[in-house]
């Protein structure tokens, strides 16, 4: 693939290749693809003269970085106390169901990635599910496949 | 500055900055360790050499490796709720690797017979962290490290791939208390070792440690003499 | 821009600001803040803006896009000024009408009111709801009324007048004994007195000191920092800087999570806005005093709320805790003396500096003074946040101002503190709402989120879904906690699938025991608390999980069974269409029955019965 490290240039221009702001840039340069290519790490780590060892801990730590590309849209099942208590886990049932995925993975077509999320603070229109910046409130199991179709419909 | 502590009715006399495990190993009274190793900044993560303290009339339980030494501090290094974490310690560490032998030796010689948990699973590293530690801090290479996080966490080279930075020094190896990391013979090329976590292997010695005619042996002195030279005149100027 | 060189300065624009503030204008206050811009507030405010152009009403009426009014499941919310007339539920193609209410006939539409559930009374104004009548608003006063990326909303309603005051006739040293007399503690969970805490820092040794706002929010459940970070983040700034200048710090650093993307836009607003008026960066108000904040965003990991592990995620590491000693207001970010407050805590500062210690400490009780924030969620009739006087017992909280259980059910047990904290049971409902008190009940105060459940929630399955979220949430560096959580998550999903055995709860508890005491981390010491207070208060519903392989709320799918009582079902067929696996029949106007077999227990059909006639078995 071919990798803008230009762009990636300009990001860690931004942030003056500051070593302790390496989780910024990390999120910064995920924006590009939507997610975080080996190539754009080993690139990194070499312009910083960080160690590759700490920023492989870095993105596999923390849940905000994807190291596999991602669906188009991503569905994200918030499961806060608010949420589980509202049926969370029969939400993310039916997605299961109907994407023929689970949680952390992305449909053949590319087109949708499912993830759990945990809490999105929009806790008083539990149970949420978020399509991207969409949320959707006091979803139910009945609603997700209607919920779905209106991007379906895009493609 | 001198502290004054007093273990196990011992009075010891130790320097400002003595940790209490360094403290009580001065007083000859043994308290087992994991993931502590006087080459390395103290890690607490293993939790086996919690102690009893007593401090400003507060009693609690804390880890000897990394708390410091502070006069007027009383510790009891093997009364029973000392013991009852060191036993929940090795149990769960039983649960994790069944199979590891120096795990059912320290249980053994607690006293355990058996865990009381379930073996869910059967790993061969505890994660104690000192192979990724002395990595880091002693030798400077961080060819390993810790990803993931919480029940997934593990020991790995970034993407899990042969290391550039690896230098074969066997570091890791040495100081692994599981045997987990081996240096073992590379079939494909002869005359070089491989660094083994499980099935990963590293990159090693491309001049089967024959460090008087390496060209990276000599690369490494002259990059010494110029960070020693630069330092010389950077005092020299100021 | 003008630039406020001192106190005189600042009081000068304000007055200027509220004397070119026209009157006689009708002010819509829409909120744009996470919940009600899901429910597409946006497109109000869009519809609102072509319809005021379309009616030649610039001038007449002005749209102020605001920040969380807290009622967040009735949005999106509008509240017409001076009026305060609150509508809820607003769409785009209401706002026709809303504006031909507008002409001065005191008109209001009707359909867009709110309705008491229990006394179907339509509630006017702002003030007649009960969830807002019931309050006692001071941190979120603002929140709702200004506009968060308007600095000139938040100066002309006295915003920063409490940093002149510190600044221009306060010693820092005055500073930090005003906010210890006030008794305010901290708002994040661990309820320490902030005032001894900036008294550390500011005593420690170094010439440079740190100060941070936590933004983390990660106990699910809780929205409060949410909001106020959202709709009122200059109170956030101006306490912060008060803070700096009494410790002596001169950077900051605000630690908000990144699923908090409007909130995290609205500081970056609020920050550049300060920066430019002279009230953050060089020489703040003249005063000579420098101070300036960066904003780290979080990555995905509630460990990084709990102080070292936010410290070591600022300096750029994967966020692993570290013991403590050294404490983080001696030997903080980078070694130096830092200051870690949660959000809340600091928009308490302001006040405390306007109105005075004494003031602010006449709210309250004798441990805990002041309000605070809570999130009241699940199954109350009226959820939202809410702030209230610290004393207040849980019955006026979940009763009085939630309006009690909906949908006709009853209260099972309430759940505060969030993974750390406890279930509190109605036996303990007249109980007030403090530090100590919550503490006491094995519950923890934390950062406010109490989630109101009734006898459809199984408290096993609740102890269940906090491990798995603290086990999902572990940074997995010490034993106590990675291994003591696999271990009773073990346990707890064997329980919920029938599979629990005889000496689980004994296993559970001698577990709790060794991760209270030898974790690392808060995480770790405080995660057998759900676990512990569902054994506590509700040991019956284990032992029939574990003894009688049943699940009498309805919740664990192997432990239970949706049946339809012949006796009620009149055959109405809802069910039967709403079923989303078909495998309900009947013919009309005949009971209906469920194939138990293929059952996949989503709960609709239970749900949408009108006649209570499915039931749980």
């Amino acid at each position: 693939m071919n990798m803008d490290f230009q762009a990636i240039n300009v990001i860690l221009e931004k942030y003056r290749y500051r070593h302790s702001d390496i989780i910024g840039i990390l999120q910064d340069a995920q924006a590009l693809e939507n997610y975080l290519p080996e190539e754009a790490l080993r690139y990194i780590s070499k312009k910083m003269e960080i160690s590759l060892t700490r920023i492989f801990d870095i993105v596999t730590f923390y849940k905000a970085f994807s190291l596999v590309p991602r669906g188009k849209y991503t569905v994200r099942v918030c499961c806060g106390t608010a949420c589980h208590l509202g049926g969370a886990p029969q939400n993310l049932d039916k997605l299961n169901r109907l994407l023929q995925i689970k949680d952390g993975e992305t449909t053949d077509d590319r087109i949708f990635s499912l993830e759990t999320v945990n809490c999105l603070g929009a806790c008083a229109l539990a149970p949420v599910v978020a399509v991207d910046e969409d949320y959707h409130e006091a979803v139910n199991a009945g609603k997700i496949e209607k919920m779905l179709s209106a991007y379906q419909e895009e493609e | 500055m001198k502290i004054q502590i007093i273990i196990d009715g011992h009075m010891v006399q130790v320097d400002n900055g003595t940790s209490v495990l360094q403290a009580s190993r001065k007083a000859g009274i043994d308290i087992p360790t994991l993931c502590y190793h006087e080459a390395l900044k103290p890690y607490g993560s293993c939790r086996l050499c919690m102690v009893e303290i007593v401090q400003n009339k507060q009693r609690r339980l804390v880890t000897s490796c990394n708390f410091p030494a502070e006069t007027g501090m009383e510790v009891f290094t093997d009364t029973d709720s000392v013991k009852q974490v060191r036993k929940h310690v090795v149990e769960l560490l039983l649960a994790r690797c069944p199979e590891v032998p120096m795990i059912q030796t320290m249980a053994r010689r607690m006293g355990i017979e058996k865990t009381g948990f379930k073996k869910i699973e059967s790993k061969e590293c505890i994660l104690c962290g000192l192979c990724v530690r002395f990595c880091e801090e002693a030798v400077g290479a961080a060819a390993i490290g810790l990803s993931n996080r919480g029940t997934e966490r593990e020991v790995t080279t970034p993407f899990k791939s042969s290391s550039d930075t690896c230098i074969g020094c066997g570091s890791c190896t040495y100081i692994c208390p599981t045997g987990c990391i081996e240096m073992i013979p590379d079939e494909k090329t002869p005359g070089m070792r491989n660094m083994n976590i499980g099935r990963l292997s590293l990159e090693s010695c491309p001049n089967d440690y024959k460090c008087t005619d390496c060209d990276i042996e000599q690369q490494f002195i002259k990059d010494i003499k110029n960070v020693i030279s630069q330092f010389r005149n950077k005092d020299k100027t100021q | 821009m003008p630039l406020i060189t001192d106190i005189l300065g600042l009081e000068a624009l304000q007055e200027e600001i509220l004397a070119n503030r026209n009157k006689d204008k009708t002010i819509l206050r829409t909120c744009i803040s996470t919940g009600c811009k899901a429910q597409k507030s946006l497109k109000v405010v869009e519809a609102l803006k072509a319809a005021i152009k379309e009616h030649g009403l610039q001038g007449k009426v002005e749209i102020i896009k605001t920040g969380c009014h807290g009622f967040c499941e009735m949005g999106p919310i509008m509240v017409v000024e001076p009026e305060n007339i609150f509508y809820r539920k607003v769409k785009p193609e209401d706002v026709g009408e809303i504006l031909s209410t507008l002409n001065g006939s005191g008109g209001v539409v009707e359909r867009l009111l709110w309705k008491d559930p229990d006394t179907k009374e339509l509630a006017t104004h702002e003030r007649e709801l009960p969830l807002y009548s019931k309050q006692n608003k001071n941190v979120t006063y603002r929140s709702g009324k200004i506009d968060p990326a308007d600095i000139e909303d938040y100066i002309a309603s006295g915003g920063y007048s409490a940093l002149g005051r510190a600044l221009d006739s306060m010693k820092p040293t005055e500073v930090i004994n005003a906010v210890i007399a006030s008794g305010l503690r901290g708002r994040g969970g661990g309820g320490f007195s902030t005032g001894v805490k900036w008294k550390i820092c500011s005593n420690a040794p170094g010439e440079m000191k740190y100060i941070v706002a936590n933004g983390d929010e990660g106990d699910p459940g809780a929205f409060m920092d949410r909001s106020l970070m959202e709709g009122d983040p200059h109170s956030i700034v101006e306490g912060m800087v008060i803070g700096a200048y009494a410790v002596g710090a001169s950077q900051g650093f605000i630690y908000v999570r990144e699923e908090y993307p409007i909130a995290i836009e609205h500081f970056s607003i609020a920050i550049k806005k300060a920066e430019e008026y002279g009230l953050l960066g060089n020489n703040i108000m003249g005063s000579g005093f420098n101070f300036s904040v960066q904003i780290n965003r979080g990555a995905g990991a509630f460990v990084c709320g709990e102080e070292t592990s936010l410290m070591i995620s600022i300096e750029g590491k994967s966020g692993t805790p570290r013991s403590r000693p050294p404490y983080p207001a001696i030997e903080g970010l980078w070694g130096r003396p830092t200051v870690i407050n949660n959000v809340e805590t600091l928009g308490n500062v302001p006040l405390i500096i306007s109105k005075g210690a004494d003031e602010y400490a006449a709210v309250g009780t004798e441990g805990s003074k002041g309000t605070k924030v809570f999130s009241l969620v699940g199954k109350v009739q009226n959820t939202g946040l809410i702030e209230v006087e610290m004393g207040t017992t849980l019955r006026e909280i979940i009763f009085g101002i939630g309006g009690g259980i909906r949908n006709g059910r009853s209260f099972k047990a309430v759940q505060t503190g969030g993974p750390s904290g406890g279930c509190i049971p109605i036996t303990k409902i007249d109980m007030p709402v403090d530090y100590d008190s919550l503490r006491e009940a094995g519950a923890i105060m934390g950062s406010g989120g109490m989630i109101v459940m009734d006898e459809t929630s199984c408290m096993v399955d609740v102890a269940r879904y906090f491990i798995d979220f603290l086990m999902y949430e572990s940074c997995g560096k010490c034993v106590p906690c990675r291994e003591g959580l696999k271990q009773m998550h073990h346990i707890l999903e064997n329980i919920c699938e029938g599979n629990g055995e005889e000496e689980d709860i004994k296993t559970l508890t001698g577990l709790a025991r060794f991760m209270s005491t030898a974790s690392l981390c808060g995480l770790g010491s405080t995660a057998p608390n759900p676990v512990l207070s569902t054994i506590r208060h509700f040991r019956h519903e284990y032992e029939s999980h574990i003894h009688d392989r049943k699940c009498r709320a309805g919740v664990c799918k192997n432990l239970f069974e949706y049946i339809i009582d012949p006796e009620i079902c009149n055959g109405c067929g809802l069910c039967r269409v709403k079923c989303p696996e078909k495998i309900v029949s009947g013919e009309k106007k005949k009971p209906h029955s469920i194939d138990s077999l293929k059952c996949i227990k989503c709960g609709i059909c239970f749900n949408s019965c009108k006649f209570n006639a499915i039931v749980v078995k």
